[in-house]
């Protein structure tokens, strides 16, 4: 009814501009509505153009500001590594000792605990282990002068970094002009240095900033994506075989389907209740362990899985079926003989998509605990661990100035991955993938 | 796929020799066993669903035994911090949920007022105006936004969307949150925009191309025909894909975690720092947890409402784009 109103009053509108000059129309009629047209158009493009807008911001900013945590400062110091250390017992040495007495000699007008405490703060307080390992690797510096490295202290780090606002007061800033003058003629005398940081590949969670790495993390993410992996595709690619090639189709197999098309729209976070109701307090499985971290994203990923392969399985054309019992094969020897091995390229495809999500899940891994901080690298699927989306969580959450750039490069590496992921998906399909 | 259904699987061995009976009843098993692991694997989704009701109900029924349904689907007060002793103030904790589904709602409808604009027109631009090639890059680029992690998001909003949108802000005298509903509601829109947009742009795709013709014939522009014709012919569907996007707003989890706020506001304003359903969920279940207490139990409860809510936000959505898809086939 509005519609035929709207036409009306066009219409009448229409007629009022009959009734001026015919030239006006035709200068003003097309040139309004093809204004009006260019403008839709561009009002199109603007929509575009703020979204890609909003994903090159983010990535931008993100790469940004993790490119520095693939890089940390050291400072090399003449360390006098005692004779009376015990190659059999080597943790019986003060090493923190040994290493704050090599920086003090550095600085030898620097009196007063406070300030020798600001001085020695400039270390990393893990450089005693870095001391005590280059001596355990190398025992005939017992008793000599040795150059070592240690990691510099994260907020020297920062500083090395330009990542300290010297203009503020010092008060406002985490390094003292003291520190700042320190860091100066170490510089001179050609101490400091920055390395590519391997620790941030290979190493575990730490409170430290300059201490800590993703492995843990990566190792953690791989276990669970392995247990998802080994549940969720043989379940759902044959719950797809049964639905696509045997279901009766009647209520029972609706039922299925339409739990589901709801399954997939669950938020992920009541997977994660789930875990936590059944997994942990009924049947008592392992807290915090990729075990059961994999088992709820199991059953997150389950209907992108069942879906895809229902797709792929429907593609594989019913001649193919045709040929098949007309050799006189059966039903369930048509089926694995002939139509899944033509759909396995599909069902890959669309388990390797599902295990991308999975990666990038965090809601239903905080549920089942795997949030705990844990340094160790996880050995098995049973030993506590952490994934990489939630060690992203724990260090966005971290106050430390140090661990900004690490989350923005934990971020990177997970991005890689999911691209990777994405891209072996993509190169799968277009290699195996049969035309009918 | 009718005439593969119709056919018997194990007749013709009848009549060929001994050997080949034995081995066809041996099939017959084999076949057995296979249909029974298939439907076993096809009722483990079935069992999924089940065993999140279950669990949920279970968990809920034990806390509506503490708290009354009524307090808490109609309290508008939510602290469920309980006091350690038993004489401290406040012991029994707050469970009302309005202030958390007030705050939930906000953050989406922001969210959804972000997405709904910027998907729809991407959308329409991609279906009627974009060229071959220029769609075959844009629609992907726009699809990656859905393949990001919602933990990035959540950073990026913790990390430069709210300090971004308090110092814009400041720079015009409104003391905008650094928590605000706003933050998070803009960035989870930032995420629901592929969303939207591929939904639309099925439903727009669907619009048969007679009634177009139809319009161009009567000497419509394309921007008239889009306005005048395909909109109003896809209202429907675009009404079903804004009702799944709200769903998944509504149940995101990571992004409100770690840009929106803890504190329970009962209040509109989309600067200051609301809470959400979800972020209450994780608040409550990490850390040290008694399975006995009323604030763990609570969760589970928030857990069903989240649940209920989004089942009945998708059931309609599928809904009303099947029957709109029926109607132009």
């Amino acid at each position: 009814m509005a519609d035929r109103v709207q036409i009306a009053a066009k219409a009448a509108e229409l007629d009022t501009l009959t009734s001026s000059p015919a030239s006006d129309i035709i200068r003003q009629g097309p040139t309004k509505r093809s204004k009006a047209e260019t403008r839709f158009k561009l009002y199109g493009l603007i929509a575009i153009i703020i979204s890609l807008g909003f994903l090159a911001v983010m990535v931008t900013s993100i790469v940004v500001r993790g490119t520095g945590a693939f890089t940390q400062s050291f400072i090399t110091l003449e360390m006098e590594i005692p004779a009376d250390v015990d190659p059999e017992n080597i943790n019986a040495t003060n090493w923190r000792g040994v290493m704050n007495r090599s920086l003090r000699a550095q600085f030898p007008d620097v009196k007063g605990r406070s300030d020798r405490r600001s001085l020695t703060r400039m270390l990393s307080s893990t450089g005693e282990f870095t001391v005590r390992d280059a001596v355990a690797a190398d025992p005939s510096l017992i008793g000599m002068t040795a150059n070592i490295s240690v990691r510099a202290s994260s907020d020297i780090d920062m500083l090395i970094k330009g990542n300290v606002d010297l203009n503020l007061p010092q008060g406002q800033r985490r390094v003292s002009d003291q520190q700042v003058a320190w860091l100066e003629q170490l510089r001179d005398a050609g101490a400091v240095e920055t390395r590519f940081n391997e620790k941030f590949f290979t190493g575990g969670d730490s409170r430290e900033p300059e201490q800590a790495g993703i492995w843990g993390a990566v190792v953690g993410s791989f276990l669970s994506l392995l247990v998802c992996f080994a549940l969720s595709f043989p379940l759902g690619t044959m719950a797809a075989v049964y639905l696509e090639e045997f279901a009766p189709k009647g209520r029972i197999s609706q039922i299925i389907e339409v739990n589901i098309n709801n399954l997939a729209a669950v938020p992920s976070i009541v997977f994660g209740l789930l875990g936590l109701a059944i997994f942990l307090n009924f049947f008592e499985l392992p807290r915090s362990t990729p075990l059961v971290g994999g088992m709820v994203l199991a059953l997150m990923t389950l209907p992108t899985i069942i879906i895809a392969s229902r797709a792929s399985l429907r593609a594989v054309p019913p001649s193919i079926r045709e040929a098949a019992y007309g050799l006189g094969a059966s039903k369930v020897q048509t089926t694995f003989h002939h139509v899944v091995p033509l759909a396995i390229p599909g069902m890959l495809t669309g388990s390797i998509i599902g295990m991308a999500q999975a990666l990038g899940e965090t809601a239903p891994l905080l549920m089942i605990g795997m949030v705990a901080f844990i340094v160790d690298i996880p050995q098995g699927i049973t030993d506590a661990a952490t994934a990489l989306p939630v060690q992203i969580f724990l260090w966005a959450d971290a106050p430390d100035r140090g661990f900004l750039e690490k989350t923005s490069a934990a971020i990177m590496v997970l991005l890689g991955f999911l691209i990777i992921m994405n891209l072996v998906a993509i190169i799968l399909r277009k290699k195996l993938e049969v035309r009918w | 796929m009718t005439l593969a259904t119709e056919t018997p699987p194990v007749t013709m061995a009848k009549d060929a020799g001994p050997s080949i009976v034995r081995s066809s009843s041996r099939a017959v098993v084999f076949d057995r066993l296979v249909r029974t692991v298939l439907i076993a694997c096809s009722l483990v989704a079935v069992l999924t669903t089940i065993g999140i009701v279950a669990s949920l109900l279970f968990e809920s029924l034990r806390f509506f035994q503490r708290i009354p349904i009524t307090d808490f689907l109609f309290g508008l007060q939510w602290s469920p911090q309980t006091a350690l002793r038993a004489d401290q103030v406040g012991s029994s904790g707050a469970f009302g949920a309005v202030p958390l589904i007030t705050g939930t709602l906000l953050i989406s409808a922001i969210a959804l007022t972000v997405a709904a604009p910027l998907g729809l027109l991407s959308a329409v631009y991609l279906a009627e105006y974009a060229s071959e090639k220029a769609r075959g890059i844009i629609k992907p680029l726009i699809e990656l936004l859905a393949g990001i992690p919602t933990v990035v998001y959540g950073f990026f909003a913790a990390l430069i969307v709210a300090p971004m949108l308090r110092g814009g802000g400041d720079s015009v005298g409104f003391d905008i949150s650094s928590e605000s509903a706003l933050a998070a509601g803009v960035t989870m829109g930032i995420m629901i925009i592929p969303l939207v947009s591929s939904l639309s742009d099925d439903v727009i795709n669907a619009v048969p191309r007679s009634l177009r013709e139809a319009s161009y014939g009567l000497g419509a522009t394309q921007s008239e025909t889009i306005r005048q014709v395909v909109l109003p012919a896809a209202i429907p569907g675009i009404a079903g894909s804004m009702l799944l996007a709200a769903s998944r707003a509504i149940g995101e989890t990571m992004i409100v975690v770690m840009a929106a706020g803890l504190a329970a506001n009962l209040t509109a304003n989309p600067f200051e720092a609301v809470t959400t359903v979800t972020v209450q969920i994780v608040t409550l279940l990490t850390g040290d947890q008694e399975f006995d207490s009323a604030k763990t139990l609570s969760a589970f409860a928030l857990g069903l409402l989240l649940f209920v809510i989004t089942l009945v936000l998708n059931v309609i959505a599928l809904k009303i784009v099947e029957h709109y898809k029926e109607q132009y086939d």
